[in-house]
């Protein structure tokens, strides 16, 4: 479905200090990345803050920022994924549900802006206000919170109303970007329950959150990240017990890690010494 | 209910407003040189003797202090009775009234011209920035925010008028022509260049504020969860951008009254269109008090219900407003 052939993704920036401002250096987000998505799977890519994880959902959907350097090759379903390509499948085959609550608009009605996301992705209009209708109830948002504004919903209602508007969208290819944080528990099942229930239709689905623990459950595939490098691609199945399944040291440090299990935070350290020597 | 209880408050706010102001300028013009009975005499100042002075003086009761006078003032005020204005020899009310049917005339188109265009023109340049189309609009919008308006309505007199022949030079009509005998197309020509250039001034500002707002919100989250959803430039522009930059254009389009009525002043003793701004002129040169604090009321009304009007859509534009508040 989606192949990440080695990509680099480097971003510039300018030193503080005293020698050589001016000059402009790369600092590499991505370093030489290879993965494949498949069809019909939830995929966690996991990793720390800072590890790239939300870069990689914005070099798939071509949103980078102008001065990025990109390096290596995107596969959509066979075909290379260049900038026309995303630019034409963007909102029709790709979907993104940002991280962020503030990309609802604070002026717009919730089902006006589910209904643009239809019409963006090539619905007619009055297709799709009704399109926009079915997908806010079938996410169990009533008709107050379909004409509410974004600042009245909970944050679980508007991380509901983002998932809407990307699943109105019919993409096969949806890239949720911590859709997770900051909900409780029984909001967090809904959400994570939203997306599986994509991948069960068969679509793709790129779970990026720093939480292993909330990803396990509703994962096919987990990758773990951490600066810019892939550690390691495993089956969610691999990740129980003391992590014996997974091959790399920092994937079962970070399983270790958990407060379920050994929490045992000293391991990532003392297994790098380890790797290091060897 | 909470509709009529924000009215009264509102309406409570601007008699507050207009008390102070009344408070104000009445200080100033006791404050300052200008002596209503000289103004009154004009030049046969020098034919009365001094007891006659004062006996006039008397009469219009400037022999009590300050406060007496300002409160018999605010108790005519309020009965509606502006005074006399001398330079006109008619009520101040009606010279209030027919001038300012004549700026209204240039005040406002000027106005909607520039808050149409300019919020036009920010909005198109805000939406690609660094395009060709931005540098122009903008580099045009930053020349006329430095240009002074006068000399700029001087320099379109000179152009249009002397050189070019294309529009009359002065007044509201042609000359020697009864005002009622002025057909329509005449007075359009006549309005014509001091609207434009009362205009340009305008517009710069409402450009460079819209166009800030969109430089701002095309680099917002809401704009790349659009792009996201394979929204185009245009498509961010129009159904985002409208939206998000009307408001500073509101705020500034009601804010700027004021200074447009400033502007008007100026615009219209160089093209000597007979308006308000004309007839503040007049009065200050030729000391006609009761006029002049006519015409302060009146314009600090002016602006406040402007000011008023956008408080009041503010709400309409931006949800998270309510209406109310202190």
């Amino acid at each position: 479905m989606l192949t990440i052939d080695r990509l680099t993704l480097q971003l510039p920036y300018y030193a503080d200090g005293y020698t050589a401002w001016w000059k402009r250096r790369w600092a590499t987000c991505l370093d030489a990345f290879s993965l494949t998505f498949s069809p019909g799977e939830v995929h966690a890519v996991v990793g720390a803050s800072g590890a790239g994880k939300s870069l990689l959902a914005y070099a798939i959907m071509g949103l980078l920022p102008t001065p990025a350097r990109l390096n290596g090759q995107l596969y959509y379903q066979g075909k290379p994924l260049d900038a026309s390509r995303q630019r034409r499948l963007r909102g029709r085959e790709l979907a993104l549900i940002p991280q962020s609550l503030s990309a609802l608009d604070p002026l717009v009605r919730t089902q006006r802006q589910v209904a643009w996301a239809a019409q963006r992705a090539g619905q007619p209009s009055a297709h799709a206000w009704h399109a926009s209708q079915q997908a806010l109830t079938h996410y169990q948002l009533d008709a107050r919170a379909q004409q509410a504004y974004a600042h009245e919903l909970s944050g679980g209602m508007a991380r509901r109303v983002l998932t809407a508007m990307a699943h109105v969208s019919q993409a096969r290819l949806v890239i949720a970007d911590e859709p997770s944080v900051g909900l409780d528990p029984h909001q967090r099942q809904r959400v994570l329950g939203a997306l599986r229930e994509l991948a069960d239709q068969g679509k793709t689905v790129i779970l990026i959150t720093h939480d292993l623990r909330h990803a396990l459950p509703i994962a096919d595939h987990v990758t773990i990240m951490r600066g810019g490098k892939l550690i390691e691609t495993a089956p969610s199945s691999a990740f129980q017990g003391s992590g014996a399944a997974l091959t790399s040291a920092y994937s079962q440090a970070l399983w270790l890690a958990l407060p379920d299990n050994a929490f045992a935070t000293t391991t990532i350290s003392r297994r790098e010494q380890e790797t290091n020597v060897a | 209910m909470r509709l009529i209880a924000l009215t009264i408050k509102r309406l409570a706010r601007l008699a507050l407003v207009l008390l102070c102001v009344a408070l104000v300028s009445y200080g100033l013009m006791m404050a300052s040189p200008v002596d209503p009975v000289d103004a009154y005499l004009g030049p046969q100042m020098a034919q009365v003797s001094p007891e006659q002075r004062a006996l006039i003086a008397q009469r219009w009761g400037f022999d009590q202090s300050p406060a007496v006078q300002f409160g018999h003032w605010l108790r005519q005020l309020i009965s509606g009775d502006l005074g006399w204005s001398h330079v006109y020899n008619q009520p101040v009310s009606e010279v209030i009234g027919q001038r300012f049917q004549r700026s209204i005339a240039l005040l406002g188109s000027a106005w909607l011209l520039s808050a149409l265009l300019g919020f036009s023109l920010g909005v198109v340049a805000g939406a690609k920035e660094g395009s060709k189309l931005d540098s122009i609009i903008s580099t045009y919008a930053l020349i006329t925010a430095s240009t002074p308006a006068f000399w700029l309505a001087i320099l379109a007199v000179l152009l249009f008028s002397v050189t070019l022949g294309w529009t009359p030079t002065c007044c509201a009509g042609p000359a020697g022509v009864l005002n009622q005998d002025v057909t329509l197309v005449t007075r359009l020509h006549h309005l014509l260049l001091p609207i434009v250039t009362l205009a340009l001034l305008g517009i710069a500002n409402i450009t460079l504020h819209t166009r800030a707002r969109m430089l701002e919100l095309m680099r917002s989250e809401v704009a790349t969860h659009a792009f996201a959803q394979g929204a185009s430039r245009i498509d961010v522009a129009w159904r985002h951008g409208l939206r998000h930059a009307s408001l500073p254009a509101v705020t500034l389009a009601f804010a700027s009254l004021g200074e447009l009525f400033g502007g008007s002043i100026l615009i219209e003793q160089v093209f000597t269109y007979p308006g308000l701004g004309q007839a503040t002129v007049a009065a200050g040169l030729r000391s006609d008090v009761p006029l002049l604090l006519g015409i302060a009321l009146f314009t600090a009304l002016f602006v406040s219900i402007g000011n008023m009007i956008a408080d009041s859509l503010y709400a309409v534009i931006d949800p998270r407003i309510q209406p109310g508040g202190l």
